[in-house]
């Protein structure tokens, strides 16, 4: 089937603003989008750029909003976009896009990092492992998942609006660690998300939940990090 | 042009690379180059688990774990690389547990463990549960975990730089020079210790479970350095990918109980392997499935591919065991693996072969030497522990123990050698190589080559080799090479400029398929993954010995291919006949 693919350009080295250009693809319908990209880029315009490695949506590289939408382009099939219209692509929303499809990624891992996206216990090491219940291990399954796409926190209104705010995928990193019965570093990582920046600017839209590619119910993590700091227990 | 000086650089942040870094960076000042984000490496696509002979579910040993990868591996294993991997195995995957990695549970709160192919309890006598596990995701989390342990230790890394060249100083290590993605700068590292920890190279393959970015691009450039490569020739062919989309579903399938059957639904492995059926290792089983499509038992409307049966386990346990597959299933053929079976074909899957190294990490420059200041870990590397065949988990069970090894050699080198002096002009092997592809005035498409390298892999190396199918490769590679000489690069930017790394990367996966061919050429027998029909047996009087392959070039400029031997280690186990 022929489709036509409208896609958002920029190249600083040569434009000064982003404009859309439309390619027409030949494609199958269980072909997904990064496949009518790499058909563009190889066939028809090399310039075209954007990020993608695993191409079966495990690595998270190729975020963007396709038809308004957050999704992993390896994830999305061509038949699921209506393709007898225009399937529009362009870059996530809030972050600086550099070229194309590509934007700087250092601000949002910044955030990751910031909230110590790390197992903290005290005390000498056991000699085995530690000893967790299924139950307890399965608390934090959820957000375990998480493969830091960006698409949660790029669909985010608030994150828009003001690039301070840690966004969705920050939280759910925290959460992953919050809820794991072998962390002790809970204290410190509540009171770094109780900042201004923090969980209390997320206004519940379910933006993030519905973009993220791994389904996460990120809204209800956050939702879940919010009582914990009302309580003060998890 | 910038330059930066480390004690340490490791080249890719997989999961090797930074199981490395932990160590290394510990002890002496270490920067990881990365041409992805760390957590977008393919140790992340890994799902079935780990093993270890931690007995925490049934009896088990590390010495039968060993006796499982030599034979696995169909005794081109070095012995004593594989002890020393099975006996670190029950602190590597300790350590992870440790630093957070979520586990599957047992009842009792502990390590759970599952079936895997080829892992058996005493020497053969059945299957055993030796897989330590995250769900179908264990390489996320390892992954992850590693990741996340890098933050905490503040490891620096460079992400998005292309390592391009290995600089080296009389005949030591001296650095690297990377291509700077964002901006199209060139970075000379000068460093006393260089790891490579830059994975595979199964883009080679059309049908393939590798990512894109599996370019080979660490051994390509240690090839043009006239460094060995070592079992080349066997490439793994992972019996579970999805049919015609090579997309991977864990073995981790079969070790819940998974079953393959062909047209008329027999449950074919039965004839193949009849003690451990479908969980024989992948070589055996990869084979069976191309076998059974051969003979025309195959399903679907060109017979093309066989099927995988979930449909007796129960919903649940396949959501609490499977979760991810299973969505891949539904994802990109429309298929409900609880009430449909699912079509799958074997898929190009792992480089057994690699950059040679001894049980340190330590990189050799023949069957004895090492090069001072080169080390490498994980799949571009080749220690030998997978021999000709890998087993399932022996990869993520790999990259940790040797990555931890590498990481700590390297340090320790570091801490005691001093900064050699870099050759004049460090950058300009790789001005060259970028400024020629950019400036190029060629007409070929970046696309086009490949696809068609990958057409020629996949028809005339693959599953069954024989001496025509591979003469047939070299004489399309040779002419791939002189289309390569014309390529287009049609972006002729600074900034981001993928175009051009794409022909660079072609440029290293010619050159490996080229190594892979001549290798498995030579290797007139079938052991593990390479199958020649022509010569359907091991031939163990004149092969039981690894492939050394060197690139030479004469005075007029001519590159040749040229191989040497190197034996095999044996410790305790004598070549049997591979029965399961």
């Amino acid at each position: 089937m022929d489709v036509k693919v409208k896609i958002l350009r920029y190249n600083p080295e040569v434009v000064d603003e982003a404009e859309w250009k439309t390619y027409s693809v030949t494609l199958q319908p269980t072909d997904r989008v990064l496949d009518a990209l790499h058909k563009i880029k190889w066939e028809q315009d090399g310039t075209l750029t954007f990020r993608r490695s695993c191409a079966h949506g495990v690595c998270g590289s190729d975020a963007m909003r396709i038809n308004g939408r957050n999704r992993l382009a390896c994830k999305t099939l061509i038949k699921d976009l209506s393709p007898d219209k225009e399937i529009t692509v362009e870059p996530i929303k809030g972050l600086t896009v550099l070229k194309d499809l590509v934007v700087d990624m250092d601000p949002f891992f910044e955030a990751y990092r910031a909230v110590m996206p790390f197992l903290v216990t005290s005390g000498h090491e056991p000699t085995r492992e530690r000893i967790q219940s299924q139950a307890d291990r399965d608390r934090f399954d959820d957000t375990t998942k998480c493969i830091l796409c960006a698409a949660c926190t790029t669909s985010c209104p608030v994150f828009w609006s003001d690039g301070q705010y840690f966004g969705p995928q920050a939280i759910v990193g925290a959460h992953r660690f919050i809820f794991d019965s072998r962390d002790e570093g809970t204290e410190q990582r509540l009171e770094i998300l109780n900042d201004k920046e923090g969980v209390w600017r997320c206004r519940t839209t379910f933006n993030c939940t519905d973009a993220c590619p791994r389904g996460i119910e990120v809204t209800k993590a956050i939702q879940e990090v919010k009582r914990a700091l009302i309580f003060r227990r998890v | 042009m910038q330059q930066h000086q480390y004690d340490v650089i490791i080249v890719g942040a997989g999961g090797a690379g930074m199981r490395a870094a932990l160590e290394s960076s510990k002890r002496t000042r270490t920067a990881v180059l990365t041409k992805l984000y760390p957590t977008r490496s393919h140790t992340g696509a890994a799902q079935g688990g780990m093993c270890a002979a931690l007995a925490n579910v049934e009896e088990d040993n590390w010495e039968w774990h060993t006796f499982d990868t030599v034979k696995g591996g169909d005794f081109l294993v070095d012995q004593d690389a594989a002890e020393v991997m099975c006996r670190e195995a029950v602190d590597a995957v300790l350590d992870l547990e440790k630093m957070g990695l979520p586990f599957n549970r047992t009842a009792e709160g502990k390590i759970d463990q599952r079936f895997f192919g080829g892992h058996t309890r005493n020497h053969g006598e059945a299957v055993v549960r030796r897989s330590c596990f995250a769900a179908d995701r264990t390489g996320h989390m390892i992954l992850q975990t590693l990741y996340q342990q890098c933050i905490k230790q503040n490891v620096e890394f460079f992400n998005e730089y292309y390592v391009l060249d290995l600089l080296m100083t009389d005949g030591k290590a001296s650095g690297v020079v990377a291509y700077e993605l964002a901006t199209g700068e060139l970075h000379v590292f000068s460093a006393k210790s260089v790891i490579f920890a830059s994975g595979g190279f199964g883009k080679v393959f059309r049908t393939t479970s590798n990512a894109h970015t599996l370019t080979g691009d660490g051994m390509g450039i240690v090839w043009r350095k006239g460094l060995p490569l070592e079992d080349m020739e066997f490439f793994q062919f992972h019996p579970t990918g999805l049919a015609g989309l090579g997309v991977l579903l864990s073995e981790a399938a079969r070790g819940e109980g998974g079953i393959l059957r062909n047209k008329d639904n027999e449950r074919f492995m039965e004839r193949y392997a009849p003690t451990v059926k479908d969980l024989a290792p992948r070589d055996m089983v990869a084979r069976a499935m191309a076998n059974e499509v051969r003979e025309g038992r195959g399903c679907g409307p060109d017979g093309a591919y066989v099927m995988l049966d979930l449909t007796h386990l129960e919903p649940a346990h396949i959501d609490a065991k499977l979760p991810d597959i299973t969505e891949f299933a539904r994802t990109y053929l429309g298929v409900e693996p609880y009430t449909e079976q699912i079509p799958v074909f074997p898929t190009a899957h792992y480089a057994m072969g690699g950059i040679p190294t001894n049980i340190k990490g330590e990189a050799l420059a023949n069957n004895d030497d090492v090069i001072p200041g080169l080390y490498a870990a994980g799949e571009v590397a080749c220690v030998s522990v997978h021999g000709a065949n890998r087993l399932g988990t022996n990869s993520l069970l790999d990259i940790n123990v040797f990555g931890r090894r590498a990481g700590i050699a390297a340090a320790e080198y570091a801490e005691t050698a001093s900064f050699e002096e870099l050759p004049a002009e460090p950058e300009k092997y790789v001005v060259e190589l970028v400024e020629g592809l950019r400036n190029s005035t060629g007409e070929e498409r970046i696309a086009a080559i490949r696809s068609d390298l990958q057409a020629t892999m996949d028809l005339n190396a693959q599953v069954y080799r024989t001496e025509g199918s591979l003469k047939q490769a070299l004489v399309d590679l040779e002419a791939l090479k002189l289309r390569f000489a014309d390529v287009a690069v049609q972006d002729k930017g600074k900034r981001f400029n993928t175009d051009l790394l794409e022909a660079v990367e072609l440029g290293f996966l010619l050159d490996l398929a080229e190594v892979l061919v001549v290798s498995a050429l030579e290797r007139k027998e079938s052991r593990g993954g390479h199958f020649r029909e022509d010569y359907a047996t091991r031939d163990d009087v004149n092969f039981m010995r690894h492939t050394m392959a060197y690139r030479e070039v004469d005075a007029d400029g001519n590159e040749t291919i040229r191989l040497d031997y190197k034996p095999v280690v044996q410790t305790r186990y004598k070549p049997m006949e591979r029965k399961y």
